[in-house]
């Protein structure tokens, strides 16, 4: 964990209520796929837990929707420096990949994923991505993943793009050796209902203080209890608990 | 002795700043960020005697300048906190800390503390009578002037170190309460504990903590907390830590007038986890600013 003082480089709107900010800091390098930042945003008093979506040299990605309050306020910043802790959470173990993996996300699921497909194509792997959304005006990135040479699919709830249906409609069509997937918790038990191999789950919790201080965020698991923004957010498919 | 150094009884601290219990961890989540050793000391987050998972989420609600948690005392239990964390918060800080200890009868309390009073780590405990997140135990003992005399009172027998108990401000007289502890043999006080409160999803038209009710803390209660600090220190004869919304150098002296020895900072550590450092680094200057040349010399000054 570190704190670093950002500076805005771009706040765009690049999907209905979606918007990607560019950020440049130091020490992003040393990010993982799968790890979140905590963003201080006045005159809110708890920081937001927003995924990393891509790390360039001293560029950090973040992929958000405005859903409340903060994500609204944050989505009409402009110029300016940002409070941001990062370097949370454990992050996805690429080394469990295998030649084929499968990504899946859902709606703001979708940012941690981009990190960690440019990181498996970077080893050589074959990665699949299904990508869910509502509708097709809350579509995003699809060309980002295509680029890096990931073969892509879309669902859409409405039928307006690609597969009418959910990600774990299409599941079938790909041939995957373990598998990574974030995303709203029905699609994360639905998927899991699906899967035919190992694979990693993140999880989202409300949080109190994001680095493992508060215990705000424990949940059960098959060997005790595990802070998501700690020892998670991701965990192995074996190791959870679910419930209904 | 130092300008910040203050005394809780028989314990000298090298400056009144202590991060509260459970909002801290054991500490090394903070060390990775600065050396804690700067601070004053460190109370643990609530021990009972057997390991408690705790509530269901969310535990965590955000309100106007602060928060409501319902943690219900996540803690792996006494004995595991004697051979894992303690060893491990022995490596990043070298000072005595506050054991916070909790239990559901009297005579667990009695347990908790007898197992830890012979560890030299230890150089008070804090009692919390004041939880309001679990049923039965914490704030039970703590609403009731003759219930806290007799919590007190077990565990005086069990232990040399100075017992500091914790009250809760969701009562009707703090006062009444705090002269109980006293009456009961308590070596100091702190207050005060999280205020029960409550948010509402509007959407799911649910309430947005699993448990239904929080704690609130944050700077929101400091005014609370304040005024409790001050009508408690003018009715006791031993040393307060004032404890609620402390978030700056400012709030620690105007506190520590109101009548606190010493203070702890709890949910700040969430919003800005450097806030104990800032604060111990600023608090020099605003004395200068202010006149004051030792801190421990405006302890209750407040006309
Ligand atoms: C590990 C992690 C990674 C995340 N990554 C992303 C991401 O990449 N992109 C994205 O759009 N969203 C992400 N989220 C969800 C995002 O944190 C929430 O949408 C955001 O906190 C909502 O804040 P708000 O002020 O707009 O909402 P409000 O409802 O006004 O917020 C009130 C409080 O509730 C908390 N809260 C509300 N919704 C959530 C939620 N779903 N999860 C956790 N806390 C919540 C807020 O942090 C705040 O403390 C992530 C959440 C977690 C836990
Ligand atoms: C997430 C959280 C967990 C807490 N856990 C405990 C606890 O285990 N035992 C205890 O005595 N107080 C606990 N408290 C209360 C704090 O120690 C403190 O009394 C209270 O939060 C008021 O201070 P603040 O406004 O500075 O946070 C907790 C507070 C928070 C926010
Ligand atoms: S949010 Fe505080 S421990 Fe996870």
């Amino acid at each position: 964990m570190k704190q670093v003082i950002c500076k805005i480089r771009e706040n765009k709107k690049i999907a209905l209520n979606t918007y990607r900010m560019v950020l440049k800091g130091d020490d992003m390098k040393q990010l993982k796929p799968g790890q979140f930042v905590n963003v201080k945003l006045e005159p809110f008093f708890l920081r937001r837990p927003i995924s990393i979506c891509d790390v360039k040299e001293d560029e950090l990605t973040l992929i958000y929707k405005a859903v409340g309050e903060g994500t609204k306020m944050m989505s009409e910043l402009k110029e300016g420096k940002l409070d941001l802790l990062i370097g949370l959470g454990n992050g996805y173990d690429l080394s469990k990949s295998g030649e084929r993996p499968l990504l899946i996300g859902g709606g703001v699921g979708v940012p941690p994923l981009y990190y960690l497909a440019k990181k498996l194509r970077e080893q050589g792997k074959e990665v699949s991505v299904i990508l869910g959304f509502n509708k097709k005006d809350e579509i995003f990135i699809e060309k980002e993943f295509i680029d890096l040479g990931c073969k892509v699919l879309v669902t859409t709830a409405d039928g307006s793009y690609g597969t009418k249906g959910f990600v774990s409609d299409v599941m079938d069509e790909v041939e995957y050796s373990y598998f990574y997937t974030c995303g709203p918790l029905p699609m994360l038990k639905a998927v899991n209902n699906k899967a035919e191999s190992e694979g990693e789950f993140s999880f989202e919790e409300r949080m109190g203080c994001g680095f493992g201080a508060c215990m705000g965020c424990s949940i059960k698991v098959k060997d005790g209890y595990k802070r998501v923004c700690k020892e998670g957010p991701v965990f192995e498919r074996k190791e959870i608990l679910w419930q209904d | 002795m130092a300008r910040l150094s203050v005394r809780l009884g028989d314990l000298e601290l090298e400056n009144p700043i202590i991060p509260a219990s459970g909002t801290f961890g054991y500490g090394y989540e903070f060390a990775d960020l600065y050396d804690i050793d700067i601070l004053g000391s460190l109370a643990f987050k609530t021990t009972t005697l057997n390991k408690r998972f705790g509530n269901p989420t969310p535990r965590i609600a955000e309100t106007a300048s602060g928060m409501l948690n319902a943690i219900g005392l996540q803690n792996p239990g006494v004995d595991k906190v004697i051979e894992e964390e303690l060893p491990k918060l022995k490596k990043c800080f070298h000072k005595p800390i506050v054991a916070n200890i909790s239990g559901f009868s009297i005579e667990e309390y009695q347990e908790v503390a007898r197992r830890l009073d012979s560890e030299e780590q230890i150089g008070l405990f804090e009692v919390n009578v004041s939880c309001p997140n679990v049923s039965g135990g914490g704030i039970h003992f703590g609403s009731d002037p003759d219930m806290a005399r007799q919590v007190t009172e077990a565990i005086k027998k069990v232990t040399t170190k100075p017992v500091f108990i914790k009250l809760s401000p969701n009562v009707t007289d703090i006062v009444s309460i705090a002269r109980a502890c006293e009456d009961g043999g308590a070596d100091g006080l702190s207050l005060i504990n999280t205020l029960i409160g409550m948010r509402i999803d509007l959407k799911k038209r649910q309430p947005i903590i699993a448990n239904v009710t929080g704690g609130l803390s944050g700077p929101a209660i400091f005014p609370v907390a304040l005024r409790m600090v001050y009508q408690v220190s003018r009715a006791v004869n031993i040393p307060i830590i004032g404890i609620g919304g402390v978030s700056s150098a400012r709030d620690v002296i105007e506190m520590m007038m109101a009548g606190a020895s010493a203070v702890e900072v709890g949910a700040a550590n969430f919003a800005d986890p450097y806030i104990c450092k800032k604060i111990i680094e600023e608090l020099p200057e605003v004395m200068d600013e202010l006149g004051i040349e030792n801190i421990r010399d405006i302890i209750g000054g407040c006309k």
